[in-house]
């Protein structure tokens, strides 16, 4: 069923009868040509992309819980392309591309909105660190302006301008930066996905890889044993569990990441702003809710909550930068699992076995990259080669050296 | 979270420095080949359960600790010096 305007006022006025599900609730069948691991956001849209732009349609996501039951309905959904080194910022340049025609491509409301995006410095050589990024961007061809504190001002003027540790000197705008709604990115590439003919089974939790002579079979799950000519594994927090039953043991730490949202408020923040010396992001979601969050709990985790002095933390660094949020009352707190690797960067690469890819490694910045991760695993996957966004995102690169440190701070997983 | 220190006792986590797993200890000896590495800065089993890691007490006794503990549920399950365990 096609979405419009005019299907919402039909059938507003017949009594919204005639909605249909959005997709299928299949049982799996016994062969694929393609199995997915994870129904996230990067599983969906990879499946979506192997139907879509290679015409592989025998396809199938296993997806242990719920469709977006992880990370993709729970981040905090900044979408951007400001990244710096040669190899990240051609990805995601790419996906905001992607982004941009992504409601027409899907016939979805993704609810994308460029709102324009704020990361605030606060010394003299942070400003020539952001300068450097914004001159990387703009080679890019993406957009970034430097804004002086009087800038800023025009932008913010109810950040605190003057504290004494960081006082702002200003910011870089990335005006096509912004945020979109999560869950409808996931439910959108799924519903393009199943109306392609890709099976989306839910509650099918993947506990087996079958892998014989080098070359993978297919694998067990908790719905019976399913064959397939190529697996991916697109498992996110969960990645060392599912690589390790394929005898893989990989670069990623797992980590836990806490996000916030105060009850609604009327529109008063409308940019996305980063303060990253206070470890301090927010914006403010069209139900009018403050959405904000800051750094890891700096431990490895696999509880999706996480402990009060990183809570403190982010309360704190908020109300050093906007006091006037301080009376509004958070509503909720929660946890994701990021899969933390040791440069910051992701990995969309073959593995040793002959058939089975890996897509992992998005640390706490995999939502923005759910297009292009999709585009470019699917390409992977049908082709046998890395597309070319996306071909310094190799498995091998930390043992040959080849790494993709965005903020070079060292092969720590949790340091990124 | 609070961690038992063997010198300090149970102490906030916030007292301590998070740095990695257990695999930090096993050094590579000098000229070993590239793979080992690799193992030892980047892979890890990373396991959804019971694992060992090492934190600091930073601000303690600067003792570096080997803590076992549950990734899942987050209890503590015992503490040891690292400067005490026999090689
Ligand atoms: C609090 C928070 C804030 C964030 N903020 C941002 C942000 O502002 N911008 C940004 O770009 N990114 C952000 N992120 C990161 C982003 O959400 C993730 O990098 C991204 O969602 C991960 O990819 P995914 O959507 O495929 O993961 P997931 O949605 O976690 O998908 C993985 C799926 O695999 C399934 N699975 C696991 N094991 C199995 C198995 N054995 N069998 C079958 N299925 C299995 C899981 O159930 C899960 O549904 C944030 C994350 C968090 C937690
Ligand atoms: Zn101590």
């Amino acid at each position: 069923m096609r979405y419009s305007g005019l299907k919402v006022i039909t059938e507003g006025l017949f009594g919204n009868k005639g909605w249909t599900p959005a997709w299928r609730d299949p049982s799996p069948k016994a062969d694929y040509d393609v199995v997915i691991i994870g129904g996230g956001g990067h599983g969906l849209s990879t499946a979506y992309y192997l139907a879509k732009n290679h015409g592989i349609t025998n396809v199938a996501v296993l997806e242990k819980g719920y469709l977006g039951s992880g990370n993709i309905g729970r981040n905090t959904t900044i979408v951007r392309a400001n990244y710096f080194l040669p190899g990240n910022s051609e990805f995601y340049s790419h996906s905001m591309k992607l982004w941009e025609g992504l409601e027409s491509e899907l016939n979805y409301n993704v609810m994308h909105s460029q709102r324009g995006l704020i990361n605030l410095f606060h010394s003299d050589g942070q400003r020539d660190a952001f300068v450097r990024r914004g001159n990387a961007m703009i080679n890019q061809g993406d957009d970034a302006i430097l804004l002086d504190r009087d800038g800023v001002r025009e932008h913010l003027p109810y950040l605190d301008f003057d504290n004494t540790r960081f006082p702002i000197y200003g910011g870089l705008l990335h005006p096509r930066g912004g945020s979109a709604r999560h869950d409808a990115v996931a439910w959108g590439y799924a519903r393009g996905a199943d109306s392609r003919g890709v099976d989306l089974i839910q509650n099918c939790e993947v506990t087996g890889i079958d892998i014989q002579n080098g070359k993978v079979l297919g694998v067990q799950t908790t719905r019976g044993a399913i064959r397939a000519k190529k697996v991916g594994i697109i498992v996110a927090g969960r990645s060392s569990q599912v690589a390790a039953m394929a005898g893989m043991r990989l670069p990623i730490e797992s980590h836990v990441l806490q996000a916030f949202v105060t009850e609604g408020l009327k529109p008063v923040i409308n940019h996305v702003i980063s303060f990253g010396m206070g470890h301090f992001y927010i914006s403010q979601s069209d139900k009018g809710g403050l959405v904000f969050g800051g750094d890891l709990d700096f431990y490895a985790s696999y509880a999706a909550r996480g402990n009060l002095p990183m809570v403190e933390h982010v309360m704190e660094a908020g109300m050093t930068l906007m006091p006037m949020i301080g009376r509004a009352k958070v509503l909720r707190s929660w946890g994701g699992i990021m899969d933390m690797s040791p440069d910051g960067s992701p990995i969309i690469d073959k593995t040793h076995i002959d058939g089975l890819f890996i897509d992992c490694g998005w640390n706490y910045g995999g939502f923005k990259a759910v297009p292009a991760s999709g585009w470019c695993m699917a390409h992977l996957m049908a082709t046998g080669e890395p597309h070319e966004v996306a071909r310094k995102f190799r498995l091998d690169r930390f043992a040959t050296g080849h790494l993709l440190d965005e903020e070079g701070t060292g092969s720590q997983h949790n340091l990124h | 979270m609070r961690l038992t220190c063997p010198l300090c006792g149970e102490r906030d986590r916030r007292e301590f420095y998070y740095y990695g797993a257990e695999d930090y200890l096993h050094r590579p000896a000098e000229g070993a080949p590239l793979a080992e590495w690799d193992n030892y800065l980047h892979l890890r089993d990373n396991p959804a359960g019971v694992t060992k890691d090492l934190w600091y007490h930073e601000a303690g006794c600067s003792q570096w600790l080997l803590v076992t503990r549950n990734t899942v549920t987050h209890e503590i399950l015992g503490a040891e010096l690292v400067a005490e365990r026999k090689a």
